[in-house]
């Protein structure tokens, strides 16, 4: 038999993880979330002034121009929507695959999604350029004939696939917590916490019969997330390869939008979980080192399938003998005026995980935390590369020209880190960053000379 | 407040095997309304309790096949009968390029309604329900009988709870 590790180490009981699961929300903020939470907040203030800035005056602020009508709002948009795929994966799939370990860090995973999807769905909204129009994206009966959208356009697709998947994620994340925040309401010594937690609750018991259709809900949310999440980054792949440009026009598109997604969500779980255990020392006994470990072999192993994809997008170029095709990898992209992003993005997707073949690198904090910064790094550049490597130069060299970098595309890329930072940091203040009711059942693995029970 | 639901009684447990085999006998001594009320879904208690396999995969089936029809007509009926427009030439009922809206909206109807189910059959949300022990979700476990039940005999299933290792017994005026 293969010998199982411990999922929760330091041999706790169900009463100690429900207390330890719940001190950070009924203990006073600590200095140090106080710090991060100014700090976040203060990047969400210039974010929302930016913002401002750039829906009052115009989208011509950013850097896009002819040819390069897609710039930061898009690659930006494309990089967090990709960093929720992980969340799903872990609370979806690996539950449809019975991978118990998923358990402790599905919560925190989960809500890295919500908040991903948050962060990622303003940018199609305020790519369009005049987002008082937005919901015109939405079919609705109308005066003007009625004029339908156009059901044949992936950029609807995208409408329905990022809003479904928002809707869905969130609702997912939320049945997931109602047991929890029982448990705080019934733990609750002063009535307003006990009035907040009892209303976010739902009234919320916990009966034999109540779990039984739980269970069964979560496992049908489990199942039907599965098949959303594939479709959301394939569709999100489908904006580029359904259109023509060299580049943009290749059939590896959506599993390779795939599997990117999926290595930059593991990336940004990677960091993140580094640094909730930083923060909440206590939680190292549930995301224990095993856990990071086996989430860097799964980096590790999606770095080598966007490797391939890469490589074979190469391939296929010069298979094709397609002049423009060849243009695009073999001089545009490898050696053009964009080599530079495109050489850091082998650099950091490729060739950095590598270090992940060696088991010391996989379970060591500070090189996971290294890495997974330079594979988000890599990746925000992967969709620079693809979108504005291929739009620059296309089939007409009167149509070439640079994207015009702004500060307010830095600007808008760097703000987007403080709605996601705020949000996630409220979030491990207030909610139970594991899931109370779905750890306990997972405590007697790894514990078989106890006779597999939960004391 | 009008009362939420019939009074009864409850024992508490402290340890998960010993609440299932309790459960188990509580079903075997011929009660059938009786509930078990645990901090997270314990292996057996289904069995154990006689609970019946979840209806909500139906809803799940039957809210995804409407949601797959209504997609299917939204995009049928806006761009081949509504308004047709000649986009690039391609059919004015282009099935194949409908698939992705008719898909997501499949999941969508899908899972909103099962979570609505989920909603009704639990009788959530509702305010402030009558709580046996603070403790039972986190580390304690109950069985509660109901006083309508078959064969319901307050001193009779106090000595039962107990003799299956309740640690404390509760009458509850109403649950």
């Amino acid at each position: 038999m293969i010998h199982r590790n411990k999922l929760v180490l330091g041999d706790k009981d169900l009463k100690d993880i429900t207390e330890d699961i719940c001190a950070p929300i009924e203990a006073y903020p600590s200095k140090g979330w106080l710090g991060l939470l100014t700090g976040a907040l203060s990047i969400l203030i210039f974010y929302v002034i930016i913002l401002g800035i750039v829906i009052g005056k115009g989208i011509g602020l950013l850097g896009v121009n002819h040819p390069n009508a897609w710039g930061t709002m898009i690659v930006t948009f494309v990089f967090w929507i990709g960093i929720g795929h992980a969340g799903t994966l872990i609370s979806a799939i690996l539950f449809l695959f019975r991978q118990k370990w998923r358990t402790s860090v599905a919560r925190t995973a989960e809500a890295m999604t919500v908040f991903a999807v948050m962060t990622a769905g303003l940018f199609p909204l305020l790519h369009t350029g005049r987002p008082w129009l937005d919901y015109w994206l939405f079919p609705y009966p109308n005066q003007r004939g009625p004029l339908w959208v156009n059901f044949r356009s992936p950029l609807l697709w995208d409408v329905f696939a990022v809003s479904t998947y928002a809707t869905v994620s969130m609702v997912f994340w939320y049945v997931g917590l109602i047991p929890d925040f029982a448990t705080i309401k019934d733990r609750a010594k002063n009535k307003i916490r006990r009035t907040v937690y009892g209303a976010l609750s739902l009234g919320w018991r916990g009966t034999a019969k109540n779990w039984s259709h739980y269970e069964m809900l979560y496992l049908l949310l489990a199942g039907l997330s599965t098949p959303l999440v594939l479709s959301v980054h394939t569709i999100v792949s489908f904006d580029f390869a359904v259109s023509s440009l060299p580049g943009w026009h290749t059939t590896i598109f959506p599993p390779y939008f795939v599997a990117g997604a999926i290595f930059s969500g593991f990336a940004m779980v990677v960091t993140l979980m580094t640094l909730v255990r930083i923060g909440v020392p206590e939680f190292k006994n549930y995301i224990t080192i095993d856990h990071m470990e086996v989430m860097n072999k799964i980096i590790m192993s999606t770095g080598l399938m966007v490797g391939y994809a890469y490589g074979s997008e190469f391939f296929i170029a010069w298979y094709s003998g397609n002049p423009y095709e060849k243009y695009v990898f073999f001089v545009s992209r490898a050696f053009g005026p964009y080599a530079w992003s495109y050489w850091t993005m082998i650099t950091c997707n490729v060739l950095i995980p590598q270090v992940f073949w060696f088991k010391k690198a996989r379970r060591s904090i500070p090189i996971m935390f290294v890495v997974s910064i330079f594979v988000n790094i890599g990746m925000w550049f992967e969709r620079f590369v693809i979108t504005i490597t291929s739009l620059h130069r296309d089939f007409l060299p009167a149509n070439w020209g640079n994207y015009a970098w702004s500060f307010y595309d830095g600007a808008i890329l760097f703000g987007s880190f403080g709605m996601f930072l705020t949000l996630f940091l409220l979030y491990l203040r207030f909610f139970p960053a594991i899931s109370i009711a779905e750890i306990k059942p997972v405590l007697p693995v790894g514990r078989e000379s106890k006779g597999g029970t939960n004391g | 407040m009008a009362k939420h639901g019939p009074g009864g009684i409850a024992g508490i447990w402290l340890d998960e095997h010993t609440v299932v085999k309790a459960a188990a006998k509580t079903r075997e001594s011929g009660f059938v309304k009786f509930d078990a009320i645990t901090p997270y879904p314990v292996h057996g208690m289904e069995e154990a309790c006689g609970i019946k396999r979840s209806w909500i995969p139906y809803v799940t089936f039957g809210a995804g096949a409407v949601g797959l029809l209504s997609g299917l007509w939204l995009t049928w009926w806006t761009s081949a009968v509504d308004w047709p427009i000649n986009v690039g030439g391609k059919p004015f009922f282009s099935l194949p390029a409908f698939i992705p809206v008719i898909f997501e909206l499949t999941i969508l109807f899908a899972a909103l309604t099962s979570v609505g189910a989920l909603f009704y059959v639990t009788k959530i949300p509702r305010l402030d329900p009558p709580n046996i022990d603070p403790d039972l979700t986190s580390h304690k476990f109950a069985i509660f009988i109901p006083e309508n039940d078959i064969g319901y005999d307050e001193s009779k299933i106090e000595r039962f709870f107990k003799e299956n290792g309740a640690v404390e017994v509760k009458k509850m005026a109403e649950y």
